[in-house]
Parts: structure tokens; C-alpha cells; sequence
């Protein structure tokens, strides 16, 4: 574990980049993170994905995988490349704060 | 009065469960229905040596309806959907059942619809899948026909039935074109949408090693938009290509349809949401799943499913009893891993043990993440011991649900 800093302030993170603790987590930060993922500028459907992504975490403990991504986001799962290029399900999970997601089996 | 347990799925996990509750409860205060939709049991692994000519299909391939003990009612017909309300399963013929406990065990579905151009130009002719019987065989035919070139195993996504299957496919077509004479004329590419071979660290270096050793080029986190059978390549969401002459993928899985037309039973993609412990259903407790068709972070794997399988029917017992449910699956699975020229490799672990070396069920047994004949001797074996043994609810001794720990070295843990 090691402490980063976004938005001015350290939080806690694994040694992949996603944050120990969901509840720090503000849009300020997301954007920060964001460009540390090589996406400069987060557009309204980033964010989409992004406020998607933490509902989910927030109703299930966990962020959902691509497929169900693509399934239920509102956003196909071709454009989710487009818009996460190094991998949708976990760099859009890094961006919105919540823990890597449980990947497969 | 006499309950009833209504049991979807006559496949591993479905035969297991009704044999086991038919053999625990006298028939005058449970009744047992078995639903499936045909009457053509497969033995899954066996896919796997369908395309090199090692197994035939009617080798793997039994009745439903005879796997069954007496006493269970094996019903032949089509689920249109399960009403969780009114606790019934509706048939396609308009017909319903009525339950006091559901198990769902439809295992998974092949999804290759869902991935551009897979079932396009080229589905059959070079492009194939062995994961349904019918693509094995059509499979086999083409590799009997290939006279050299580029062959590229691909996993679209996970979660899969046998996560390992695709890997020994890449192990038995090296010996296999080995055997043949024709090995140096045939290239060999796994390509995975994982950053490994395998998905548990120890195992995955250690496939890692094999896929070399062996010539197998190893593509990783490659997320396969569209599989272009026309032009032969695979091409990812990043761009990347993977050229073929012939590609042998493992599409998409999904839970069963009836699922999906369920309101409340199942997941997005159509798997049951159960707790991987007590295997009950998180939204109705009188509904159980196991095997493919329950969503748990576990393998989908016949091994699996026999070790829920003891599980799930204590916990359907005490359901019916009004009792606590105190029967918890580990997560165990094992599984031996074919690696071509007469040998296997054998993996065990469960939800916090990672595979790892050694032997098992203990210090004297078969040796873990290892290559040796005795794993592939024990491959070959398992088959009679699945229809004899498995099926009919037998403890075997040896394989119990619980992941056993001796004999394995817990040192190489990183």
C-alpha cells in the first residue's frame, strides 16, 4: 500500500492505483486520476460510465466486468474502448475510486 | 404432506443433486423432478479430444433420463420462465411445476452471436469452436484436413466453462501436429484477454513455461472485437490484428435463456446470484444454483459443481426443515490439465488457496502442478469414474468437497 495524491489531498492506494478507501473519492480527483491513466479530458461520457461504475459498487460491493459494462451502462462495449483505451473495466474503476474489479476465475 | 424439489438441468450438477436428495429422503415426503430440455447427457471434458480423434461423440454422450436413480421424475421439455411469486417453472408447452425448493442447474450457454463476424464468413470452415459437440466434430475434420499454417486459440471473454480447456487445446494440437510429422509446419498462438496464461499467479507462470517449452506463442490482454473469418485475423478492440488460417474460439457464455426471462432470478448475463457459501439464492431462499449456471467467483468446472453438489443437497435438507443452513462450500476445484505426449498436469485449490506444488489428496498421491503420465492415466480414468461414481452420488474417496491441504508445499506461496 502507498499514498498518492489527488486533489490535494493523500489517500490511500493499492500497488495498482486504486483507492483503499471509496468514500475519499471526489470528481476532482477522478479527473487527476484520469490524466495519470493518459486521458486528458474526461467528456460527459466518461462520466456516464464513470457515476455508472460507483452506483454499481455502491449497490453491489463491486464494480461490473466489461460485458456487463456494455450490457448496462448505456454504453457499447466497442465505444467503452474508445473511451478507455488500456481496458474499460479497470481503468474506468480506477477513475471512479472503487477497488479493482474481481476479475475472472 | 409430500414436498417438491424441482431440479432445472439434467447435466453434472442437476444428475448429482437429484440422486443425492432421491438416496437422503424416501419418496412419500419428497417428490424429485428432473426438467431438461433433450435427453443427451455429455460428458464435457471429453470435447476436449474430440477434435484430435481421441474420443468420439457417442464415447461421451449418455441418456439423461438413465443417470437417474429411481424414484425421481425426469421430465422431457423446453423452461419458458420461472415465476419466483407464484414458485412455479413454466414450460414452453404450457404446462407448469410447482416447488417448494428450485435448484437451477442449466449450466451455460454459447454466445458466439454476440461477438462481430464469428458466426459470419468462415464459421465451420475456419472458424470453430470445441465447446458444443457439434463444433468439435466439425473441428476435427478440419484438422485432419490442415496441412499447415497459423492456428490461433482465442478466449473472447470470462467467465468459461474449464478456464484450462483452451490451454490444453493449444498442448494436444502440438502433439497432435507433432505425431503427425508435420509440427515444424504449424504455427501455434494462445491469445487471452487475461494478462497470463491463467489467472492464478503460481499456475499461470508455471503454463507460462509450458506454452514455450512447447512453441505456443502467448498473446495476452487482448480483447477481441471482431474475428474476421473471411480475411483470417482477429482484430482487438486496440487495434491490434492476430492473423489465422484457422482460429479455434471460445465464445462468449451466458446463463440459460429461461433466466433472462425471469424477472428476479438471475444477473446480467444470466446467472443465478447465490451466496458462494450456502449456494442459496440471495433474492429467494428457496431457490439454489450450482455448477455453470450460478454466478460465484469460482471456475466453471465439472469438478466444481460435484463438490457443490454435496453442499447444496445438505443445505436443500435443512431448507426443507426449517433449519439453519450449516453446509459451506470452499470454493474448492481441481482439475487435470492435458499437456500432450500421454501427460496431464493436476491443479487443486479453492476461494483462498491458490494452486499450488505438490501432491495430492496427500503426501502420496498424484503430483500437483507437475507433468507426469499418472495425471494423464488419472484423466483418462475419471470418465467411468464420473458415470459410476459422480453422477450416482457416491462419496469417492479421495474427492471430497473440502480442499484437502496436506501434501502440498505452501513454501512457493509468493
Amino acid at each position: 500500500m502507498t499514498t498518492a495524491i489527488y486533489a490535494g489531498k493523500p489517500v490511500e492506494v493499492t500497488d495498482e492505483g486504486f483507492l483503499e478507501n471509496p468514500s475519499q473519492w471526489d470528481e476532482q480527483m477522478a479527473r487527476e486520476i484520469a490524466r495519470a491513466e493518459g486521458i486528458e479530458e474526461l467528456t460527459d461520457r466518461h462520466w456516464v460510465v464513470i457515476r455508472f461504475m460507483r452506483s454499481q459498487y455502491e449497490e453491489k460491493g463491486a464494480g461490473p466486468s466489461v460485458r456487463v459494462l456494455g450490457k448496462t451502462s448505456g454504453v457499447s462495449v466497442k465505444e467503452l474502448y474508445q473511451l478507455f483505451p488500456k481496458g474499460p473495466a479497470k481503468t474506468a474503476a480506477k477513475i471512479a475510486g472503487i477497488p479493482k474489479p474481481i476479475g475472472c476465475i | 404432506m409430500t414436498k417438491r424439489v424441482v431440479i432445472v438441468g439434467g447435466g453434472t450438477g442437476g444428475t448429482i443433486v437429484a440422486n443425492r436428495l432421491r438416496r437422503a429422503e424416501p419418496p412419500d415426503e419428497l417428490e424429485i423432478v428432473v426438467v431438461d430440455q433433450d435427453d443427451h447427457h455429455v460428458y464435457q471434458p471429453g470435447l476436449l479430444f474430440v477434435p484430435f480423434g481421441l474420443a468420439k461423440l457417442d464415447e461421451i454422450t449418455r441418456p439423461r433420463g438413465h443417470q437417474l436413480h429411481r424414484g425421481i421424475t425426469y421430465r422431457l421439455g423446453k423452461v419458458d420462465r420461472v415465476d419466483v411469486e407464484a414458485e412455479q417453472v413454466l414450460l414452453e408447452d404450457g404446462s407448469s411445476l410447482g416447488y417448494d425448493v428450485l435448484v437451477i442447474a442449466s449450466g451455460a450457454v454459447l454466445a458466439p452471436e454476440e461477438t462481430e463476424g464469428l458466426t459470419g464468413p468462415g464459421w465451420g470452415e475456419k472458424v470453430f469452436t470445441f465447446y458444443e459437440p457439434g463444433g468439435a466434430t466439425a473441428l476435427h475434420e478440419a484438422l485432419e484436413r490442415f496441412r499447415g499454417g497459423s492456428i490461433v486459440v482465442n478466449v473472447i471473454d470470462m467467465p468459461i466453462k474449464c478456464p484450462v480447456a483452451p490451454l490444453e487445446f493449444c498442448f494436444l494440437a502440438d502433439s497432435y501436429f507433432h505425431d503427425r510429422g508435420m509440427r515444424p509446419d504449424v504455427k501455434l498462438t494462445y491469445v487471452t484477454p487475461l494478462d497470463g496464461a491463467f489467472t492464478k499467479p503460481v499456475a499461470s507462470s508455471r503454463l507460462a513455461d509450458l506454452l514455450a517449452a512447447k512453441g505456443v506463442e502467448l498473446v495476452t490482454e487482448f480483447n477481441t472485437a471482431e474475428v474476421d473469418g473471411h480475411g483470417g485475423r482477429l482484430i482487438g478492440y486496440d487495434g491490434r490484428e492476430v492473423p489465422f488460417d484457422l482460429a479455434v474460439v471460445v465464445p462468449l457464455h451466458n446463463g440459460a435463456p429461461f433466466v433472462g426471462r425471469s424477472p428476479g432470478l438471475g444477473d446480467e448475463l444470466g446467472f443465478i446470484d447465490v451466496d458462494e457459501h450456502t449456494l442459496q439464492s440471495r433474492a429467494h431462499p428457496n431457490v439454489f444454483a450450482l455448477g455453470d449456471a450460478a454466478g460465484v467467483p469460482v471456475s466453471k468446472a465439472g469438478s466444481v459443481t460435484h463438490f457443490q453438489g454435496e453442499t447444496l443437497v445438505e443445505n436443500v435438507r435443512q431448507f426443507l426443515r426449517g433449519a439453519p443452513l450449516d453446509a459451506l462450500y470452499d470454493g474448492h476445484a481441481n482439475c487435470f490439465i492435458e499437456t500432450g505426449f500421454g501427460k496431464a498436469l493436476l491443479i487443486d485449490f479453492n476461494y483462498d488457496t491458490e494452486p499450488l506444488p505438490g501432491h495430492y489428496p496427500s503426501r502420496v498421491g498424484l503430483p500437483l502442478l507437475k507433468e507426469s503420465r499418472l495425471n494423464h492415466l488419472g484423466k483418462l480414468m475419471f470418465q467411468p469414474l464420473y458415470w459410476h461414481g459422480l453422477l450416482p452420488g457416491r462419496d469417492v474417496p479421495g474427492i471430497g468437497a473440502d480442499m484437502p491441504t496436506h501434501g502440498k508445499s505452501t513454501a512457493t506461496v509468493p
